[in-house]
């Protein structure tokens, strides 16, 4: 059994070494795999628009999704005046901006959830002697246009928020509003990533991703002086969530940080979010090393 | 005493079914954990500025949290029990045979689905539950019958429940796809159970229409007895009342349907 798996494993190993993009240099292998990626995307993007009424729906039907959740924080304002010492817009400000960093990376990566039934059934074997990255294929299966349902409502919330809110605005403040957004798509790109490498060892464990992506979504609606100091510096120092609205954004607001950080961290997402998708590389990598198919 | 043992059967292995995934339910059991902690910051924080926020005290609306994270699972809230696959074997024709078997197609797959919510409640629900007691300051009963009482509640809510899926399952006889009815189902169910937000801190009007909307013997209902904030019969009488007329309408939908079914080859 052993020898017969590691003989399936060199097979596949010799594949990947006439694999025409194992030879480039990391741009080329970049620039190949953004230009698979688009075209994957185009094509499911056709298949989608061969139903419009059908796009139409679901799209509606992920706006309406993530409207219920705004709705909830509506009715909780209407009991209360204040949410961990935060009033409604600034509620608000953060809820937009973190729904729309996540929209904007579940739309470019959220199939990648699928990864570990691919391990599962076998189907990710197929995927491994095209000559395109496996990246660029995972992400852009059954690309769901539909997402952008999520991104929209996101955006009128933060529009909402910027209508009612009297910011003090620099300059800085209104560069740091496109940063902020871009910078936090990075973030939960990098979380997507990381959790389909997860997904190499740990096939069933899809759920785990969910804690992190759409459970680090919620975490980052709400003010952070609503959780305990030790889930701050959790998603500060160690899954650096807080980059992606929370840091930036109180910046903004000018509100202090719960935490004790210097002001200039505020600015730091772009770098966070840098280092966050290098490692998610790494990660990814790592983990498709470590892929053995069945083996039998 | 033959049909009985056949449902149980059924039960039993819609039970061994879910219970085969111990790594998907340890990660469930971690994801439902998570967004525990966060709502019951959230909570503590509503609760904080508002106490006594819709009849419960804090311990109550903690205790709120860690047993709706408990009971996600059980009542499938957000689908991801049946239903996609009766839709996939409606689409695919496959149903014919499901017709065909001296079984009941509604008391077969309400007997899968109870197995499946039994495991669901045991493997999910129990250390979601046990962590929140850890961590936070509950209010659970000690008195044995009142968990008897929220168990009975717990069933009624599966019941319901299932009744629910069932019908939207049914509607791809006629949709052939499912997959818009059950998002919008879903939908719903998320906003009108108390999943988001218990049902009794919602304002005026719209708090008594969702509090008797059949969502609210999902997760409400059951919390609610287990609190001792609602009277256990009168729960059980709108959580009955709703699984009879939803179970009665699944059926009548299912006998249109099934004689609409023309089976492709004759």
């Amino acid at each position: 059994m052993k020898a017969g798996g590691t003989a399936v494993r060199e097979t596949a190993v010799r594949v990947v070494d006439v694999h025409p993009f194992e030879r480039q240099g990391a741009y080329e292998r970049l620039r190949d795999g953004l230009r698979a990626y688009r075209l994957i995307t185009a094509m499911w993007i056709r298949s989608t628009m061969a139903y419009r009424a059908s796009f139409a729906m679901t799209a509606f039907g992920n706006f309406a999704a993530t409207a219920l959740d705004f709705a909830a924080i509506l009715l909780m304002f209407s009991r209360v005046d204040r949410l961990g010492g935060y009033s409604l817009p600034e509620v608000a400000l953060l809820y937009g901006v973190s729904g729309v960093a996540f929209g904007f990376a579940d739309l470019a990566l959220g199939s990648m959830d699928r990864l570990g039934r691919r391990v599962r059934d076998g189907t990710l074997d197929t995927l491994l002697v095209r000559p395109v990255p496996v990246l660029a294929q995972v992400a852009a299966d059954r690309f769901a246009l539909r997402r952008l349902g999520r991104i929209t409502q996101g955006l009128l919330v933060v529009g909402y928020a910027l209508a009612v809110l009297d910011i003090h605005w620099t300059p800085l403040k209104v560069l740091l509003m496109p940063v902020m957004l871009l910078s936090g798509a990075g973030i939960f790109s990098a979380v997507f990533v990381a959790g389909a490498a997860f997904q190499f060892v740990a096939q069933d464990a899809s759920e785990v991703q969910n804690s992190f992506t759409y459970g680090g979504n919620t975490l980052l609606q709400y003010p952070p002086t609503v959780f305990a100091k030790d889930m701050l510096r959790g998603v500060t120092f160690v899954l650096p969530l807080a980059f992606v609205n929370w840091l930036p954004a109180l910046y903004v607001l000018g509100r202090p940080y719960p935490l004790d950080l210097p002001e200039w961290v505020a600015f730091a997402p772009p770098v966070v979010a840098a280092l966050c998708c290098a490692l998610a590389g790494i990660a990814w990598r790592a983990g498709l090393r470590a892929y053995r198919s069945t083996g039998s | 005493m033959g049909t009985a043992r056949l449902y149980a059967a059924v039960a039993g292995s819609g039970f061994r079914r879910y219970a085969t995934y111990r790594v998907a339910t340890a990660a469930g059991v971690f994801t439902n954990t998570v967004f525990g902690l966060i709502l019951a910051y959230l909570f503590i924080a509503l609760w904080d500025s508002k106490p006594h926020l819709g009849g419960y005290d804090q311990a109550q609306a903690l205790t709120y949290v860690w047993v709706s994270q408990g009971l996600l699972m059980v009542v499938a809230m957000m689908g991801g029990g049946f239903e996609d696959e009766l839709i996939e074997r409606i689409r695919t024709g496959d149903i014919a045979i499901d017709l065909y078997r001296p079984a009941d197609l509604q008391l077969w797959w309400l007997a899968q689905d109870m197995g499946r919510a039994l495991f669901h409640l045991l493997g999910r629900g129990v250390v979601p539950l046990l962590f929140g007691a850890l961590v936070f300051d509950l209010a659970l009963p000690s008195d044995p019958l009142t968990w008897l009482a929220f168990l009975v509640a717990v069933a009624l809510g599966v019941a319901v429940g299932f009744s629910i899926r069932f019908l939207v399952a049914l509607s791809a006889f006629w949709l052939l796809d499912g997959a818009g009815v059950a998002q919008l189902t879903s939908i719903a169910g998320i906003f009108c159970s108390g999943m988001l937000l218990p049902l009794n801190v919602f304002p005026g009007a719209l708090g008594e229409v969702v509090r008797v909307l059949p969502w609210a013997s999902l997760i409400q209902a059951p919390v609610d007895v287990l609190l001792g904030t609602a009277d256990p019969l009168g729960t059980y009488a709108l959580q009955a009342a709703w699984a009879i007329a939803l179970l009665a309408a699944g059926r009548l939908v299912q006998s249109v349907a099934t004689r609409r079914v023309v089976v492709q080859g004759g």
